[in-house]
């Protein structure tokens, strides 16, 4: 019975938290993306009138969201009335509970009950996230088709072809790293990753699989079709591609399923490649120091010191994927394609050959 | 699995399996597929087929049912009232399936007649090392194999499709 | 504790389902659609019997359907893209060149 609580409580604090991280999301991308083009960016909605500062905050994070909300939510005359409505929730749904599988913290000890921060400890997690993943497509495909608009359906088949050419490289990055540390749990994954390298080099994954890291970026910033592979909704070419014909509140919707991709993509690679909640030198009883020296530290704190970390890991992955965002131009489709097919899955085929070879040669 | 698991599972199935074969419009049938699949799936999960269960997601319901739907969309397939259907066909259809579920049904209780309980589950039934010390041992040739009919499969469509 | 028989009846149901699809439907991509569902009755008769006898031969078994099963969608759907382009058309009933 309190385990079930205890699930349910890490469940709504996680759900909670990512919606939360999406908005903000929205801010900095709006803010920074204006201070990187030398823009001002949203300054105009301010609390009582004038502040000294205004960062825009009240702008992106409450007058928006009530615009959005509030708009006539439009649907074009020959949709799929049905499909239509169905698309943002298809889309929604994988993108929320994905996040449920990354640990955020290793234990939490209240009184005689070990916590595993994590709010599902499914032995199999980063398949439970590859299948989310895979999911999420749908959302977007009948987005396309159920506007019954051609740029819609452009976006919709461009959207399809895109994830389904991307997941490949994605999953084979991931086998990678799965030889390395022999396991499909999210949170052994992390735990694998506590010990020191030669005493001073923290043993993440991004030192074992460096090129594992690159391709799953690559391919983890394609599947949340951001630019430079925000090909599905090319607001250049597509107007604004499968969600064109939506408004309102389901428009709002898209928008944050992008940020909530945007931001599994950042848990995964903190988890797998840079140790998750893991800070080093600090092991679950103290803070070990190399030449022997030894602090004993409170649990509670080190508990909130790791799960700080993997709050700031996160924060800073999601940061790069913005920055990205707004630094490189979108791709050709053509281009696009070819990257997937013709240079990230020879890459990644011979880094999971390469790392086979490795694993026989060091257990030999 | 107990009953109740069974018939909140097996009414799904069986509902939207016919949706499939029966909607007019592809996109539906493609949609009430990937939720049979998805069902399928849990179905595996309760018959202690975890790995296979997360396959049936990855693998039908995320990969091969996404291109149906590109294949759809790429052609524009619009609900077709012309899509004549035979008579014949139609009756014969009608015929071929009741015997056909007649005959299974029929079959499949009788073996059941000499009903013996499940066998035990040998330890990690179903789980990831399970399955995959199987697979590397028992079946290493059929999976050989397999991987080089994937490779002649990804050829032909490339080579097909380039034409 | 659902008995074998059960689980074996639905499988043989949703085969059923799909023979009558590709019996009724003209349609080439909802026949194939059909076929696929025959498929994954099979699988489940095979998951069902493995659970049944504790052996985990049937699910290896369904693993490489599954294989197969991709293997097949890819060839296929590239097979109706190209009748596609060549005829305008994926109806089985007007796609009867090789018929004597």
């Amino acid at each position: 019975m309190i385990d079930i609580a205890i699930s349910a409580i890490l469940t709504v604090f996680i759900l909670a938290n990512i919606m939360n991280l999406g908005g903000l999301l929205l801010w900095v991308e709006r803010k920074g993306s204006a201070i990187l083009q030398d823009r001002i960016g949203a300054n105009r909605a301010a609390l009582l009138g004038k502040l000294p500062i205004n960062i825009g905050i009240i702008n992106t994070l409450v007058a928006d969201p009530i615009k959005l909300f509030t708009k006539e939510d439009f649907v074009p005359p020959n949709a799929d009335k049905f499909l239509h409505w169905m698309a943002p929730i298809l889309a929604m749904v994988p993108a929320l509970i994905a996040f449920i599988a990354i640990p955020f913290g290793d234990i939490l000890v209240i009184g005689e009950r070990e916590i595993n921060l994590q709010a599902a400890n499914l032995n199999v997690g980063i398949l439970y996230i590859l299948g989310m993943v895979s999911l999420g497509v749908y959302g977007v495909v009948l987005a396309g088709w159920a506007s019954n608009s051609r740029w819609a359906l452009l976006g919709g088949i461009r959207a399809s072809a895109q994830m389904i050419s991307y997941e490949i490289a994605l999953g084979l990055a991931l086998i990678g790293v799965v030889m390395t540390f022999g396991t499909l749990d999210l949170q052994e994954i992390a735990r694998a990753q506590g010990h020191m390298i030669g005493g001073v080099l923290p043993g993440w994954g991004i030192f074992y699989q460096p090129v594992a890291f690159f391709i799953f970026l690559t391919a983890g910033i394609a599947e949340s079709k951001r630019i430079p592979f925000d090909l599905p909704e090319a607001e250049a070419e597509l107007i604004s591609g499968y969600f064109t014909e939506y408004s309102g509140a389901k428009q709002a919707t898209f928008m944050l399923v992008d940020f909530l991709e945007s931001i599994i993509v950042a848990g995964l690679i903190t988890t797998l490649f840079f140790g998750g909640w893991q800070v080093p030198f600090l092991m679950r009883d103290g803070l070990h120091l190399p030449g022997d020296i030894f602090y004993p530290l409170p649990s509670l704190l080190v508990t909130l010191v790791q799960h700080g970390a993997f709050v700031t890991k996160l924060a800073f992955f999601c940061w790069l994927q913005i920055m990205i965002r707004w630094t490189l131009p979108r791709f050709r489709y053509d281009q696009l394609i070819n990257l997937g097919w013709k240079i990230l899955l020879p890459i990644a085929l011979a880094n999971v050959l390469v790392t086979g070879l490795m694993i026989l040669i060091f257990q030999a | 699995m107990d009953l109740l698991t069974f018939f909140m599972l097996a009414v799904p199935l069986v509902l939207f399996a016919a949706v499939v074969i029966l909607h007019p419009s592809p996109v539906y049938s493609a949609m009430s597929l990937v939720v049979v699949m998805s069902f399928l799936a849990l179905y595996f999960f309760f018959l202690d087929a975890h790995m296979l269960g997360w396959f049936q997601i990855i693998v039908y319901a995320g990969s091969i049912m996404v291109l149906f739907l590109f294949v759809i969309m790429l052609l524009n397939l619009q609900n077709d009232p012309q899509e004549h259907q035979q008579p014949s066909l139609r009756t014969a259809s009608r015929i071929g399936g009741a015997v056909l579920i007649a005959e299974l049904v029929f079959l499949f209780s009788r073996s059941s007649s000499s009903e013996k309980a499940a066998a035990e589950l040998p330890e990690g039934f179903g789980t990831v090392v399970a399955l995959s010390e199987k697979l590397f041992t028992d079946f290493l040739i059929p999976f050989e194999i397999t991987s080089i009919l994937l490779l002649i499969a990804a050829v032909g469509a490339v080579v097909l499709a380039k034409r | 504790m659902a008995p074998i028989s059960y689980h074996l009846i639905l499988s043989g149901i949703l085969f059923t389902i799909g023979v009558m699809g590709v019996l009724l439907r003209r349609n080439t991509i909802i026949i194939f659609m059909a076929i696929e569902l025959m498929l994954n009755a099979v699988n489940l008769s095979f998951v069902a019997l493995a659970r049944h006898l504790g052996s985990m031969d049937g699910q290896l078994i369904v693993l490489f359907v599954m294989a197969v099963a991709a293997a097949e969608a890819a060839v296929g759907l590239a097979i109706i893209l190209m009748v596609f382009r060549n005829k305008e058309t994926i109806n089985a009933d007007e796609l009867k060149l090789m018929r004597w």
